[in-house]
């Protein structure tokens, strides 16, 4: 029983990290119809960017003879989470700005390897060696780095799970996230706007909606959701190297997917269900086939129920 | 006595809550030409899309040549005789026109990879008849000159006929037609009802031909059936629909018919 | 045409090319031989992913699986009849009888994983389609990192070393055969098509998930191919070496050349593997300057560098061509280029 619950806790904190990545791809995918490959890259580069930020706001060790007060700690942990975020959102309005938007007119494929061009640009330019040494290291170079722990670790035991204050934490802010987001979407102006243009962009824009900047906010918003779910993940897994968002971006991705792709509630289910699925056949069976089982989720999704949990099927007009 | 080459039987079309299609009965004999019409939306192209396999009925049979096609996919029911053109053209767009046709010609065969590519003398000789049947289409329809032009280039007006020799390329027994006039000046609209009288009178197949305009589509028609909201509202001779006043009042309202002092029988009324 | 004509034809070009590859082979210096190979192997790569790609229209991301099932089966038979000498044939010759074999049976092999992958795959749509060839190239590299058999992460090594110019010549050459044979035919206009309109091609009578299947093996087949040539040169097999990364690089190779245009695709092949080769030293700013030059691609010039077009479309290689079939147009000429000639008598003499 212990075991069955050390699953739940586990997939629950891993599937929560999956959903606020699925998040951004599945509101890009809504409003473009383009699958963002870049968009695990972005999540990277949140952790490191709260990496460098700890360092330059001078996080210092929890541990040690002259630890900091919580209220310190407190404020630095946010400052580095919210900076991450911006700094994020500044990176995926650069990127559509740049590299999505002069194709929108173009056949889908075109826009496809692209982002994977982005995608790439991202994983080998952070894997180069430093340029800049001080006050950070641009970029950061192919050996992982160790992400600094922004908050000290308390570990508890609930029920027999061992667990720590991260996974609460984690969890709590990623709750938080997604229902801040959940609000967004169906409660505000912006986020109707956005529904509206996921729909049909066209029809949207003769509405008086700001297309344009609806998907450029859209952007905004889903690659900062990315960096706090890589500065919640590093805080917890701690090595953190240029090419680790990619399986993480393709999880992620296959989260969307399972859960409709397109759809908000689905991003967030998805991830969940897939983070549960990963840690309990992991854990039953072998672990070492834990990065295929997303692909398998993938292709069973994709073979049985396109759509996914929550998606909805266009039928092309003939 | 054969089975005639298509008969639609009682076809009902559902999308979720939405009928598209109601009820919807059509048998054609070899060399009808028969017209479909009805306001937008009314349910025309479904039916077209019912019969040849782009949607399966939800309710209803479809028939070619005695045999039942329900469910088979569109390849399937063109092999067995039924071809089509479409509302927007759909052309082979960066193909050249005889490419176009070259692939209707072959319809239905999958197999023969390996003589491609092992340029057997069977290849030889199937590319051989193939090229010279697309030819021959190409001729019928006045598309001779055209042969190696990229579709996508080619005026609108061709364009149309180009669609409709890549169908009969497929060596139909029904030729279905979803507004084929559309865009066309007057002067082409004529050429194009000739036209398909020609190919009526030269390969005797049936021809089933959707269209808005109505001089076309009375010039064309032996028959006609008139949809209104999936629902067939009237059948006949193209005098006959021309006075009904179920179908003026589809077309153009009930104030129409008010002012006209024209009265219409309450049931069967589609509203 | 007689049947021996035909024959001839047909096998004219491998008539031609062995024996020059032959002669080349033992002058060719040993670090120019493994980059011609490698141009060679990727030669294959490309023209055979096009043909999905290029030809049919449909995204496929998963030709490094095949190159892997390609790569491992080879290497099996290799280095599990490394010690059998054929019955009464000289050692030299029996090692090439066996390294036939085992070519055969990689593109046998790598076929059937086509089968297996196509079969439910090509039923859906652009993007899916692409994370689905993807997730299933990662799930063959996924089961061969966990099976003992087959040497697990590590992979098999100590294969013999039995890939030279003659052999990857004569397969390069066999691809782009194939392709162009293709592309002239029946089968090849399907598949264009296909890649046009998929609706019309099947109110056509095109079979189009029957069609997309056999391109899709047919490009494993030879992606198969291509994985044995490679691991016989670099004398290993593992999976690191089939990523989806090496899918994307296939990918990117044939829309640099220009999806559908066989020119395009060995061009490109062949640019593309000589420039990486000559940056070798720069490792990491490689595949910055890879990334950004395919974004810069995408943004300026997407086509590729030749579109659909291909090289025999130019006037000169239509006068020269004897043949009216063929003049008779692989598809998608452009037709700034062909305007002129087409309007003189047909099938150009």
């Amino acid at each position: 029983m212990t075991e069955f619950l050390q699953h739940l806790v586990n997939g629950l904190s891993v599937g929560t990290i999956y959903a606020l990545v699925a998040l951004g791809y599945t509101m890009v995918y809504g409003v473009l119809k383009l699958i963002n490959f870049a968009h695990g890259d972005v999540y990277m580069v949140g952790a490191f960017s709260g990496y460098w930020l700890a360092e330059l706001v001078g996080v210092r060790s929890p541990y040690g003879a002259d630890p900091p007060g919580a209220g310190e700690t407190f404020i630095k942990a946010s400052l580095v989470t919210l900076g991450a975020m911006v700094i994020c959102g500044l990176l995926g309005f650069v990127i559509e700005r740049f590299a999505y938007r002069p194709l929108r007119q173009r056949p889908r494929l075109t826009s496809l390897i692209t982002a994977i061009g982005v995608s790439f640009l991202l994983e080998y330019g952070f894997q180069l060696r430093p340029i800049i040494r001080s006050p950070i290291e641009f970029p950061p170079g192919p050996s992982p780095r160790v992400f600094p722990a922004l908050i000290a670790r308390e570990p508890l035991e609930v029920l027999g799970v061992s667990l720590s204050n991260y996974d609460i934490y984690g969890f709590l802010i990623a709750i938080l996230l997604m229902l801040g987001l959940q609000y967004i979407v169906y409660r505000t102006r912006f986020g109707t706007a956005m529904r509206a243009v996921s729909f049909d962009p066209q029809v949207a824009g003769l509405m008086g909606i700001p297309v344009n900047r609806i998907i450029t906010w859209t952007f905004v918003l889903g690659s900062a959701l990315a960096a706090a779910a890589g500065i919640i993940n590093a805080v917890s897994r701690p090595k953190i190297e240029p090419l680790f968002g990619l399986i993480s971006g393709i999880k992620a991705f296959v989260a969307a997917v399972l859960g409709g792709i397109g759809s908000v509630p689905g991003a967030m289910v998805g991830g969940i269900v897939l983070g549960l699925a990963e840690e309990y056949v992991a854990g039953y069976t072998d672990s070492s086939y834990r990065d295929a089982i997303a692909f398998t989720v993938l292709i069973l999704v994709l073979l049985v129920r396109p759509a996914g949990i929550f998606g909805r099927f266009t039928v092309e007009k003939v | 006595m054969s089975a005639p080459p298509l008969e639609i039987s009682h076809v009902t079309m559902r999308f979720g809550g939405l009928k598209a299609l109601v009820d919807f009965s059509l048998t054609m004999q070899p060399g009808e030409l028969v017209g479909l019409i009805g306001p937008n939306g009314a349910g025309k192209t479904t039916a077209f899309n019912a019969v040849t396999g782009v949607y399966t009925p939800t309710e209803g049979d479809v028939l070619v040549a005695g045999e039942r096609v329900n469910g088979l996919r569109p390849h399937d029911i063109c092999v067995k005789g039924v071809a089509r053109t479409f509302q927007n053209i759909r052309l082979f767009r960066q193909l050249t026109a005889l490419d176009n046709v070259r692939i209707a010609c072959h319809a239905g065969a999958t197999s023969g990879f390996f003589d491609s590519l092992f340029l057997t003398a069977r290849h030889r000789r199937e590319e051989a008849h193939i090229l010279r049947r697309a030819e021959e289409y190409l001729a019928v329809m006045g598309l001779a000159h055209r042969r190696d032009e990229i579709s996508r280039n080619l005026p609108y007006g061709e364009q149309r006929r180009l669609e409709i020799a890549r169908a009969l390329a497929t060596g139909p027994k029904v030729l279905c037609l979803d507004e084929p006039a559309a865009g066309m000046n007057a002067a082409e609209k004529l050429e194009l009802l000739a036209l398909i009288r020609s190919i009526r009178d030269r390969f005797g197949i049936a021809i089933l031909v959707i269209e808005h305009d109505m001089r076309v589509v009375m010039g064309v028609s032996e028959r006609m059936l008139v949809l209104d909201h999936g629902i067939t509202i009237a059948h006949g001779k193209p005098e006959e629909i021309r006075r009904n006043p179920k179908v003026i009042e589809a077309y153009l309202g009930d104030a129409y018919l008010e002012e006209k002092h024209i009265a219409v029988p309450v049931e069967g009324q589609a509203r | 045409m007689s049947s021996a004509r035909a024959v001839f034809r047909s096998v004219l070009p491998f008539l031609v090319g062995a024996p020059i590859l032959a002669l080349l082979q033992p002058v060719m210096p040993a670090d120019y031989a493994i980059i011609l190979v490698s141009v060679g192997v990727n030669v294959v790569l490309a023209t055979s992913l096009n043909v999905v790609n290029g030809f049919t229209g449909q995204f496929s991301l998963g030709h490094a699986g095949f190159m892997a099932v390609g790569a491992y089966t080879a290497a099996k038979i290799t280095v599990g009849l490394s010690g059998v000498q054929l019955i009464l044939l000289p050692e030299a010759v029996s090692n090439q009888l066996v390294f036939a074999i085992a070519l055969l049976a990689a593109m046998i092999t790598a076929a059937i994983a086509g089968v297996l992958v196509g079969m439910p795959s090509l039923r859906l749509r652009g993007d899916y389609l692409a994370i689905v060839t993807l997730g299933f190239g990662e799930i063959i590299r996924s089961v061969i990192e966990n099976m003992k058999f087959l040497g697990q992460a590590t992979g098999l090594s100590g294969l013999p070393a039995r890939t030279n110019l003659v052999w990857v010549g004569m397969s390069a050459i066999a691809t782009v055969v194939m392709a162009r044979r293709l592309a002239v035919s029946t089968q090849g206009r399907a598949l264009f098509a296909i890649r046009e309109d998929e609706v019309a091609a099947e109110a056509m009578g095109v079979d189009t998930t029957g069609f997309k299947v056999r391109a899709f093996v047919i490009s494993a087949a030879y992606a198969g191919l291509a994985g044995a040539l490679i691991s016989h040169a670099i004398l290993l097999a593992t999976p690191r070496m089939f990523t989806f990364i090496r899918s994307i690089e296939v990918v990117v190779m044939v829309v640099l050349g220009g999806l559908g245009s066989i020119t395009g695709s060995v061009i490109s092949a062949i640019v593309l593997t000589i420039s990486l080769e000559a940056l070798r030293e720069f490792q990491a700013y490689r595949m910055v300057v890879y990334a950004a030059l395919l974004i810069a691609l995408m943004l300026l010039r997407p086509q590729g560098l030749f579109g659909t077009r291909e090289l025999w479309d130019l006037p000169l290689f239509r006068r020269l061509t004897r043949n009216r079939l063929a003049a008779a147009g692989p598809a998608g000429a452009s037709p700034a280029e062909v305007r002129d000639d087409s309007t003189g008598p047909k099938g150009v003499a």
